[in-house]
């Protein structure tokens, strides 16, 4: 039989050795991946730890990247403006975007992630290598917050919240458009929108006015303080009122943005008729949306979606790739099938912010 | 197309019964002959493609993806078809979409063979929401919470019909069912329901909790652990029913073809005998056996069902719904003696002296296939639905134990997210851990979040989509038995487990051992 032999896409080989060709690479030599951090040897400074460090690079605001009770934290000024509104009266040194410094011969800079207000990726430059910490990050056009700028790297340390290849975002404009269409027909009840405090809260807000939509939008209490904060960062969100302690009439035919928590409390009962709706890359699946008793799944992430991550890595096509948290193990075999060198971090203590 | 995608998802978001009826009811209104029909008959599980298996759009699936990447997505998406529908590349740009019919007809006259190429060629002609109906009409199997009964429950209400008109016609007519729609609409006569047997609901009970009643007034059965089954034949045909009313004939053909008798009875289906991997294994296959059109012979000869009757609602065409229960009784024993006692046999009245007699015997009743008792009212009708102070169930006592978090497994569906199948185990003499059992049910669902964490937080070692997690969690398991079995090293399996109480407060090595489970046999 004569048959012409073609190398399987899977390297194999390439899975077995990657161990060793990682152990190889100078950027292991003075950046140690800890399940509680990313640590940066020669400057002795953490990247999002989630216990307390002496030093600590904070990519973004999220909880679960920004801690309390670091010695001293460096971050945007909008992370730290964030930070200080969530934790009280912590200070730390601001970076703009595009701007860094150097401490113990590494430079370190921030470069805009595009996922909430004030997020970053953090470029490392070391030894004549560039490493690029991405943290939460996102591709789309987002009003609120500065977009993504790809960074040339060496190795890449990524996320992959949403690594799975049916993680597909549908434009935004086609969601909000389905909250419009659901307000219109309901105009007698209103509909709550689960939305996380920071971020997504008021990346739906600014989408509703973007989309036209200038009556009063009702938020929970608990966003209050950061709407006021995205506001006073040039964020504009026009009219919001405080939804707790309002009359049923008052809120009828309203649009209310309440913390995913809230959602199913005694709070949410005070409303009338409301339609649960809820603004997570999650809802793109089905069951999802269902055991969170959601009538009205909105498919709205901060994260990037499978092509967004995919495509950068092709498009910055980083000799070798971390992958911090999510779904590490999807986006490793995708690295594998297109011969780029990944490795797993599987990072502790990610919480997933839309899972709120 | 577009439209019916719609209505699918309208039903999977919407939790209400009369929302969802609502939902159906103004679809079937609004949309054109014969894709209502169509849609009718997917939702009521009478469409059957036969060119397209869940085989064929695995294979389409392995065909475009990589195996790998496939299997994590459908492991956590939970669904073969959603997954398939998510990760198909949107090539529906120009190309305007397909109604229900262009699909029917395309896919029921192509061959098997050429079956992947047509639903690929409607894929790309489809968004995400539009390729999963597709793939879900296909194969039949909406899992969107529609009964048989509730779809034409919809229907009724569309058109301002009874509900038990539709069922009394609904056998004589096929999908799309134009003859129905023109009925519905006035426009013509109602079809004839030519002879056919159709389904009438059933009579439910409420649990009595701790109440009692008093045995002149009420007598007891036992509650049998099967499939609560319907059976009516018309001499010309014999129909077999679900509890929803769905039509399971080709489930059961055996049980259809010893029915010798004209009428309509109320039973319960069980399996004869003792079965290897015991009484559990038996009634996952009636489950399985209860899914399916067809059966082959040999799942016929490896589980031999019969059923157990409880009470008739016609003798011949005979409605004797409105008879006390004594007189449907006798009537039962009458109508029960001419069939064959291979395949029926009639559920025994319990005699007990007064309540508490009947509470001790209960407590007695260990047997696997006892669920536990139902008491009746004596002079109760036959009524559709739980009506109050009729009918009682009283399950019995569920038998507890302490057992240790072993191994957790991501549930499916609608938990796929979720860490919610659990192994457990109990000590050995020599301080060994053995499973003894898994479960995926009893925690509510904050229960479930904080199991889900402690898994995600305390695992160990990975096994595929199995981790093994820290033996640090004690889990008060409730299950119906435990009896011997030698599939499980530990040498015990339990019938029915599930989680009763999570006890966070108790040290691991003060888990029950399995010596402790084995003075529990029966």
């Amino acid at each position: 039989m004569h048959a012409v032999y073609i190398a399987p896409a899977t390297t194999h080989i390439l899975i077995k050795k990657r161990t060793a060709d990682i152990s190889r690479t100078a950027a292991q030599h003075w950046i140690e991946p800890h399940a509680h951090g990313i640590y940066v040897k020669p400057a002795d400074m953490w990247i999002d730890p989630s216990r307390p460090a002496e030093r600590a690079l904070v990519t973004h605001g999220h909880a679960d990247h920004a801690r309390s009770g670091h010695g001293a934290v460096w971050a945007t000024p909008e992370t730290l403006a964030i930070m200080a509104l969530r934790y009280g009266t912590e200070m730390g040194t601001p970076v703009h975007y595009g701007e860094g410094f150097e401490h113990g011969g590494v430079k370190i800079s921030f470069h805009p992630a595009g996922h909430v207000l004030g997020s970053a990726q953090i470029l490392l430059e070391h030894a004549g290598e560039r490493v690029v910490v991405t943290g939460d990050y996102k591709r789309r056009f987002d009003p609120t917050c500065t977009p993504f700028e790809p960074v040339a790297c060496d190795a890449l340390i990524t996320e992959a919240t949403f690594g799975l290849p049916v993680f597909t975002h549908p434009p935004i404009e086609d969601e909000i458009a389905k909250l419009l269409s659901a307000r219109e027909a309901n105009v007698d009840g209103c509909i709550i929108v689960g939305a996380y405090a920071l971020g997504k809260a008021q990346r739906v807000i600014a989408e509703l006015r973007r989309a036209g939509y200038d009556a009063p939008i009702y938020i929970h209490g608990a966003m209050q303080k950061m709407c006021e904060l995205y506001a006073a960062h040039n964020v504009p969100l026009g009219e919001l009122i405080m939804a707790t302690g309002l009359a049923k009439a008052e809120l009828k035919g309203a649009i209310v943005i309440a913390p995913p928590s809230a959602m199913n409390d005694r709070w949410a009962q005070r409303l009338p008729e409301p339609i649960t709706a809820m603004a997570s890359g999650w809802m793109r699946v089905r069951q999802r949306a269902r055991q969170r008793n959601v009538e009205l799944p909105l498919v709205i992430s901060d994260h990037a979606d499978w092509n967004e991550l995919t495509d950068t890595l092709l498009e910055l096509r980083p000799s070798e790739t971390w992958i911090t948290h999510g779904r590490t193990d999807a986006l490793g075999r995708w690295c594998e099938l297109h011969q780029l060198k990944a490795r797993a971090l599987d990072l502790v203590g990610r919480e997933d912010e839309d899972e709120g | 197309m577009q439209a019916f995608a719609a209505l699918i998802d309208g039903l999977i978001y919407t939790r209400s019964r009369d929302l969802k009826i609502r939902l159906i009811a103004d679809y079937l209104r609004i949309t054109p002959d014969p894709d209502r029909g169509w849609a009718l008959a997917a939702l009521a599980g009478t469409l059957n493609i036969a060119t397209v298996k869940s085989a064929a759009i695995r294979a389409m699936a392995e065909e475009r993806f990589d195996p790998m990447l496939f299997r994590m997505s459908r492991d956590y998406v939970g669904d073969t078809a959603e997954t398939v529908a998510l990760m198909w590349p949107d090539n529906s740009g120009g190309d305007a979409a397909p109604t229900v019919s262009e699909v029917i007809d395309l896919l029921n006259s192509t061959s098997r063979a050429r079956a992947p190429v047509v639903l690929a060629e409607l894929m790309d002609r489809l968004d995400a929401n539009g390729r999963y109906a597709l793939l879900k009409l296909a194969t039949g199997g909406m899992r969107v919470g529609i009964s048989a009964r509730l779809a034409k429950t919809a229907f009724g209400q569309a058109f301002g019909v009874s509900v038990d008109d539709v069922e009394e016609v609904w056998h004589a007519l096929r999908p799309p069912y134009t003859e129905l729609f023109a009925w519905g609409e006035g426009r013509t006569e109602r079809p004839d329901p030519a002879d056919s047997a159709f389904f009438r609901p059933f009579m439910l009970a409420h649990p009595l909790e701790d109440g009692s009643v008093h045995l002149d007034e009420f007598v007891a059965e036992w509650k049998w652990d099967g499939i609560r089954i319907q059976i009516a034949s018309t001499g010309g045909e014999t129909r077999l029913f679900s509890r929803g009313g769905d039509e399971v004939t080709g489930a059961f053909p055996e049980i259809a073809a010893a029915f010798n008798n004209i009428g309509v009875v109320d039973g319960e289906l069980l399996v004869r005998g003792d079965v290897q991997g015991g009484e559990a294994a038996s009634f996952n296959a009636l489950q399985q056996r209860l899914g399916r059109k067809n059966v082959t012979a040999a799942m016929q000869a490896e589980y031999p069902v019969f059923v157990r009757l409880y009470d008739i609602l016609f003798d011949g065409a005979e409605d004797l719904r409105g008879q006390p229960w004594t007189a449907r009784r006798d009537r039962l024993e009458l109508f029960t003696a001419n069939l064959d006692p291979v395949r029926f046999d009639l559920s025994a009245v319990i005699e007990a002296r007064d309540f508490e007699h009947l509470a001790e015997i209960r407590a007695a009743a260990r047997e696997a296939a006892i669920e536990g008792v139902m008491l009746k009212r004596r002079d109760s009708p036959y009524l559709a639905g739980r009506k109050v102070g009729l009918w009682y169930k009283w399950k019995r006592e569920p038998l507890v134990a302490d057992c240790v978090m072993m191994y957790a497994q991501r549930g499916s569906g609608k938990r796929s997210s979720y860490y919610s199948d659990y192994t457990f185990g109990c000590w050995t003499e020599d301080g060994n851990l053995l499973p003894v059992g898994k479960a995926y049910s009893g925690f509510s669902d904050d229960e479930l979040k904080w199991l889900d964490r402690f898994v995600r937080n305390n695992t160990v070692a990975r096994f595929g989509p199995v981790r093994e997690v820290e033996k640090s969690l004690v889990l008060e398991v409730a299950f119906d038995a435990v009896h011997e079995s030698k599939r499980h090293k530990s040498g015990v399996a339990m019938r029915f487990p599930r989680i009763s109480r999570l006890r966070m407060d108790k040290p691991a090595e003060e888990a029950d051992t399995i010596s402790a489970l084995r003075a529990m046999f029966d």
